[in-house]
């Protein structure tokens, strides 16, 4: 068994510098890697480009690093809930590419699968494609939309192993498996660490191949963004 | 004229039994209300989940299992969930059978805009994009004119395109249309609105064949 295991965030860290391009698991705010977005607050770590499908709420999750001033760009395909990061976004101090949901998705995927650009059909006739080579299959129009590169993947499990192994939870899961193996280094944060052994090889769904680091997140806060409920008859 | 819960209503018949669907934000939301029950329907929400039931119970709420909107829900029986390029292989693979979303303009060509304004704060266009790209079957739910009374059926877009030639059906507070290639073909009105009224509120191209019957409701 190749070991993944790290003590803490700290070490899970080690090596990120200002100006880095990071990966962030995460839709909305479920399934956010918070110990590494808290560290990465304590570190002050500065000019961020910062892959993420959102970008947070104003005293949670990405958005503690726009509070901060830490992050220069984002790649997002919405980005609605943060007063903070209009604020700068209108400002001009942060630069925001917008980006359909599935290209972000398949843009991950082509990272860690080796592949450097995809034909998505996505945004073609649009402002998204501008610029951008196009290319008809069977009659249809396809975009030309390369690879991700990114330095670190930050992404959060429900369980994992000292192997590295994942196991995702829910609609928790979202973009965090695709960034696996995406970045440079990808380092998993998860609310249980096991030992090896105790999860089912059959019902993994991130092999440790794609994990570089792993550790046990200190506290989950898991904070809801919408509590919707329906009243009991 | 119907409100939005009408337009959900008259979506509804549009779904079939055996039907993947893909509900937007807004008005599209509310056609899970209106399926009728004695057919086998599944919602799809593209952050990851197939089988989504109605709002949690209070108390139940669970963080790890949320739709599109961010909002808490439950699942049905045979859900299941997946990550997100799972979800636009679904998508753009067309294994959805039906897309209901909302817009802020339909061009007389199915040409549609619903995420951007100029000058005002862009939030981002989401799944919208990867969906009315890749739908075959696309219904697009919204009022027939905007707050300051302009149709929102044009000629021509306006605004910044989310697709191009993708709509098949319009449903408003008005009519029901089906994109051709001449232009909108007006095949019901509501309830209580006559053909004229709907000609006055529509823009683009209106193609207009023999009585026009009210929705059946």
């Amino acid at each position: 068994m190749i070991s993944k295991k790290v003590a803490n965030v700290q070490d899970a860290l080690k090596g990120v510098k200002d100006n880095m391009t990071f990966m962030f698991g995460g839709f909305g705010l479920s399934g956010i890697p918070e110990n590494s977005i808290a560290e990465l607050v304590r570190l002050g770590t500065k000019g961020l480009k910062c892959i993420s499908n959102n970008a947070g709420v104003d005293d949670f999750g990405l958005g503690l690093l726009l509070q901060g001033k830490q992050i220069d760009k984002m790649t997002s395909s919405y980005v609605g809930e943060n007063d903070e990061f209009e604020r700068q976004m209108l400002s001009g101090e942060l630069e925001v590419e917008l980006i359909p949901q599935g290209t972000l998705a398949e843009r991950c995927r082509a990272a860690q699968a080796g592949f450097p650009a995809v034909y998505t059909p996505a945004g073609y006739g649009t402002e998204v494609a501008e610029g951008k080579e196009t290319r008809e299959f069977d009659g249809k129009m396809y975009v030309l939309e390369y690879a991700f590169k990114a330095d670190f993947a930050f992404v959060k499990a429900w369980k994992g192993d000292e192997a590295g192994n994942l196991i995702f939870k829910g609609t928790a899961r979202n973009f965090n498996p695709n960034m696996c193996g995406a970045a440079k280094i990808t380092v998993a944060e998860v609310e249980e660490l096991v030992p090896v052994g105790t999860l089912d090889p059959n019902q993994i769904h991130i092999p440790g191949i794609f994990v570089k680091r792993i550790f046990q997140g200190a506290q989950y806060e898991k904070r809801i963004e919408q509590r919707t409920v329906r009243q009991r008859n | 004229m119907l409100d939005k819960n009408g337009i959900a209503k008259r979506i509804a018949k549009e779904v079939q039994d055996g039907y993947y669907v893909n509900l937007g934000i807004g008005i599209p939301t509310l056609v899970a209300n209106y399926v009728r029950d004695d057919i086998e329907v599944e919602f799809q929400s593209e952050n990851g989940v197939l089988g989504m039931g109605p709002f949690p119970f209070e108390g139940e709420e669970d963080a790890d299992i949320i739709n599109a909107g961010k909002q808490t829900i439950t699942t049905l029986p045979g859900a299941s969930f997946f990550d997100s390029a799972t979800s636009f292989s679904m998508i753009r693979g067309q294994h959805v059978d039906l897309t209901i979303l909302g817009a802020m303009e339909v061009a007389e060509n199915g040409d549609i805009a619903n995420w951007k304004i100029p000058g005002k704060m862009v939030k981002g266009m989401g799944g919208a994009m990867d969906l009315v790209a890749s739908a075959e079957n696309i219904i697009v739910a919204m009022m027939h004119t905007n707050r300051a009374g302009a149709s929102k059926l044009l000629k021509q877009c306006s605004l910044p395109l989310t697709g191009v030639g993708c709509v098949k059906k319009v449903v408003t507070n008005l009519a029901v249309l089906e994109v051709t290639s001449q232009g909108f073909k007006l095949l019901e009105r509501a309830p209580g609105v006559s053909v004229d009224e709907i000609k006055n509120a529509t823009d683009g191209a209106l193609i207009i064949e023999g009585d026009i019957p009210e929705m059946d409701l």
